[in-house]
């Protein structure tokens, strides 16, 4: 058993146990699963510098900030106990492409070729981390919702607007991936 | 006197349901649920648990991996598409199930749902989030998780992305929605 747990899991394991996460928080408390909204709170309760936006009782949303260093904590606990240390299976033909842009390096989850502390001073892990970052706080707010909030909780209530959101997420995704982000990668 | 009353129940009313102002929760259901009791702080630990379960699976599914991303933004895996997948189907049937019984949350409170009104913002936000993601390999939430796999330096792309939604917010009347 324990060795099954160190073993990646198949999506027809982790997807369902992703999906039961909505039913578990809206049984222990009434609440939406949702994730992006934490960076929100975290801006009303450190600036909120008068914007309308960030005006509002953050600390009533407390449990979503609970909830996100638990994610962190999880990851921890994740890595620490419950992985064999190889590295990760990914396609050959990705892999080929990668190898074009130096990038060859499978042992972590986040490539240690792309994002590192030294990194920060290239122009390419600049770019990654800093603009990747922003692009992705500043488009799920606009969104009002990112992967979980929508695709996940949205879809999961059925909602259109989320299903909007969730085709806009994987065009701008498709967009990036085939064609900007190799431009990115040989900086 | 009464008009005002009624003025103030209608706008209430607006906040709750509406959800269309431009003032505090708008656009955001995740913001909305709101529990009539009051609980003591520890009473959120248990979101902190739900949190850690969290965490553990998306290590465990490998989707907070920059290389699985790749893989799904260039067709070249299903099995970021099956996790997705998987995941929404067993939240359409959690959500009809409770629905259906009318099950209350464990406080014994009736489970709200709240519908998301579209906006432009749902498209041209998903593009720039869809950007970001392509670039980042991550979400949200796994960001937070990466940060506890021992990729400090993605605390840096969590700092960028809270400025980035602050920016949002401060720019956010100025924007098409």
């Amino acid at each position: 058993m324990f060795e099954f747990l160190k073993q990646p899991w198949p999506w027809y394991v982790a997807g369902p146990l992703i999906g039961l996460m909505v039913p578990a928080l809206l049984l222990i408390g009434n609440k939406s699963f949702g994730i992006s909204s934490s960076l929100r709170h975290i801006c009303a309760a450190c600036l909120p510098a008068k914007i309308s936006f960030f005006k509002y009782d953050w600390k009533k949303e407390i449990w979503n900030l609970f909830f996100v260093v638990g994610i962190l904590m999880g990851g921890f606990i994740a890595i620490q106990l419950l992985t064999t240390g190889d590295p990760i299976q990914v396609n050959p033909q990705l892999q080929a492409e990668l190898a074009t842009y130096g990038i060859t390096n499978y042992n972590s989850f986040v490539p240690e070729d792309l994002f590192t502390w030294p990194s920060l001073l290239s122009v390419r892990g600049l770019v990654m981390t800093v603009a990747g970052g922003f692009l992705v706080g500043f488009g799920t707010r606009y969104a009002g919702g990112c992967t979980s909030g929508h695709a996940i909780m949205g879809l999961s209530n059925l909602q259109w607007p989320s299903l909007v959101a969730t085709i806009s997420f994987m065009t701008g995704g498709f967009i990036v991936a085939n064609i900007v982000l190799p431009y990115i990668l040989k900086l | 006197m009464e008009i005002n009353e009624k003025f103030q129940e209608k706008k209430h009313h607006e906040f709750l349901t509406e959800n269309t102002d431009f003032e505090v929760r708008s656009l955001d259901a995740v913001c909305f649920n709101e529990s009539e009791l009051k609980h003591p702080w520890w009473y959120n630990l248990k979101y902190a648990v739900a949190g850690i379960l969290f965490g553990i699976i998306l290590v465990k599914a490998e989707v907070i991996s920059w290389f699985r991303i790749q893989e799904m933004f260039r067709l070249q895996s299903f099995h970021m598409f099956g996790v997705i997948g998987s995941a929404v189907t067993v939240g359409i049937i959690s959500v009809w199930i409770i629905k259906k019984f009318k099950i209350k949350t464990i406080y014994n409170e009736p489970i709200e749902f709240v519908s998301k009104k579209f906006n432009k913002g749902n498209i041209y936000g998903g593009l720039i989030f869809g950007f970001g993601w392509a670039i980042t390999g991550a979400c949200p939430g796994p960001l937070f998780a990466q940060i506890g796999t021992g990729a400090t330096v993605i605390v840096i792309t969590l700092l960028s992305a809270i400025v980035g939604t602050w920016v949002y917010g401060y720019f956010r009347e100025k924007l098409p929605h």
